[in-house]
């Protein structure tokens, strides 16, 4: 029941996708595929993919090398103050998202008098601000897998005479790749669909794919959305069933 | 031998996000904070108007009835679930973390466009029941706090799922095997055994759960339809749509005390959890 509770709303949408009518509805009769043209036709959804595309692929890169430095740092040195360092870094995780909105819309609006380029609603800005949201995510994986690494091996390296970079790029990310590689995929979904902050730091210029759907849920309800989210859902469940084909085959 | 350097080195390492976050997140975080005191003017006005304005005052009790059901309903929920994915049968196991990772992967706009589509006065459910000729009229099922409820139960679940899933994954097969060798009836295992050894995992997620639900917006915005506003969506609309900023700020930060006090019960009850399940 609960599974069924669950995929529910997604099944929900499919149906509305095919409506002929202007407004939401179940298709009586007749289907069509009106609202997947009108994907194709209107330049707006294409250009909202291509900018959350870019936000999302620079956002994950920064966030992944920023979480991953820190995260080797944290590892090789142990300092005292981990606990501190790593809940600080976490910070942006735990905080309600509407303050982290808040804040970072205090962020841009102030630097747009300083540096107009990275201010409130341009699409660095919004790198910017996703950077901060999604970094603590990256940081916790990259720490979890580093948590599975054997520390005798960095010895072993360390007794051999490696300089720290040796260490570093040679030893100890080899080992922790796969962690790395989930933390910027991560990233990228995290960035992909974030509208919660997005929603507070753009207005007309930076409009990300989530923020197209909010506009065309929150003010009018239409049911071109229901074609994306069919798309969106369609996207992720293969790449799910994907996944456990793969896991299966392995093992 | 020469330990300076790479502590030096490794604080080198961590500068750049730690740097990163006190500009860009921690900083603008205390001008809020100045916002909510500066804000028309002066003072702690806005925090008093917190617990005296009418307004204020009737969302606050409902962000936390909101909170509290839907902190019930999606533990119940993800614990069936759970239970599922854990003890059931390979393809059950299967199909039981397909239904909790599609939609833990899907986005939170389109999960709550579709229980729009669902229950709305034209969606799914309405549509069916009247052409059933059970109802005449739809009935409201969206634009109220039964949507936001809904859907933000559906949204929760599958945060729930992960900590109750890895505490029932460390209770020991053997405990519940002596029970029933003992004569313990299979309900009895359950309740008087499975139930409380997983009881930390419950705890844990209850919390997460809450903590995240007094900070949902998008949610409520879109199945709420400004009917049933809660904390989150006052914040939205002190911003943006009369701008008073100081309550929005005053808003936000009492928001961040209630949820470091949760997020410090939580570090007390689900720590020792997590380390126990670990060992």
């Amino acid at each position: 029941m609960v599974a069924i509770f669950l995929l529910l709303p997604l099944l929900a949408v499919v149906p509305i996708s095919f409506t002929p009518a202007r407004f939401l509805s179940m298709p009586r009769g007749s289907w069509s595929l009106v609202h997947y043209r009108e994907l194709v036709d209107n330049p707006d959804w294409g250009a909202s993919v291509l900018l959350s595309l870019r936000i999302g692929v620079l956002s994950s890169l920064l966030a992944t090398v920023l979480a991953t430095l820190f995260a080797l740092g944290i590892w090789m040195t142990q300092p005292r103050m981990t606990a501190l360092l790593v809940g600080f870094v976490l910070l942006p995780m735990v905080v309600p998202p509407i303050v982290s909105a808040m804040t970072l819309y205090f962020l841009l609006t102030g630097l747009s008098q300083l540096a107009p380029l990275l201010g409130y609603d341009t699409w660095p800005g919004v790198v910017l601000a996703h950077v901060v949201m999604i970094a603590p995510f990256a940081v916790l994986l990259i720490l979890v897998a580093l948590a599975g690494v054997d520390r005798r091996i960095d010895l072993a390296a360390r007794g051999c005479g490696a300089t720290v970079t040796q260490r570093a790029l040679r030893v100890i990310l080899p080992n922790i790749r796969f962690g790395v590689l989930m933390a910027a995929l991560l990233s990228f979904v995290l960035s992909w669909e974030e509208i919660g902050v997005t929603l507070f730091i753009t207005s007309v210029n930076a409009i990300t794919l989530p923020r197209l759907m909010w506009m065309g849920v929150h003010d009018n309800v239409d049911p071109a959305i229901a074609a994306v989210s069919v798309v969106l859902i369609a996207i992720t469940t293969l790449v799910l069933i994907g996944r456990m084909m793969f896991q299966r085959s392995d093992t | 031998m020469r330990p300076r350097i790479p502590a030096v080195t490794g604080l080198l390492l961590t500068a750049p996000l730690l740097a990163l976050l006190l500009l860009a997140y921690a900083l603008p975080f205390l001008g809020v904070v100045r916002w909510s005191v500066t804000l028309p003017q002066p003072g702690w006005s806005q925090y008093a108007r917190l617990f005296t304005d009418p307004l204020a005052l009737s969302v606050l009790v409902r962000t936390f009835r909101i909170c509290s059901l839907v902190t019930v309903s999606a533990i119940a929920a993800a614990y069936a679930i759970a239970y599922v994915w854990v003890r059931g049968t390979p393809p059950q196991r299967r199909l039981a973390e397909l239904c909790i990772l599609i939609p833990f992967w899907i986005s939170v706009l389109t999960r709550a466009f579709g229980w729009l589509a669902l229950l709305s006065s034209r969606g799914l459910v309405n549509t069916w029941l009247q052409q059933l000729g059970i109802l005449s009229e739809p009935l409201t099922l969206v634009r109220n706090e039964f949507g936001v409820i809904v859907g933000m139960t559906h949204f929760l679940i599958p945060f729930a799922v992960f900590p109750i899933a890895s505490a029932m994954r460390a209770v020991d097969g053997r405990v519940l095997l002596a029970a029933r060798g003992l004569g313990a009836s299979p309900r009895r295992i359950f309740w008087r055994i499975f139930v409380p050894m997983t009881l930390p995992g419950i705890i844990g997620a209850a919390l997460i759960v809450f903590v995240f639900a007094l900070g949902f917006f998008i949610t409520p915005a879109i199945l709420g339809g400004g009917h049933s506003v809660m904390v989150a969506e006052l914040v939205y609309l002190h911003m943006f749509q009369s701008p008073d900023w100081g309550l929005g700020a005053a808003i936000s930060v009492m928001l961040v005390a209630v949820v470091g006090v949760l997020m410090a019960l939580l570090w007390r009850f689900a720590r020792p959890a997590a380390l126990r399940a670990s060992r």
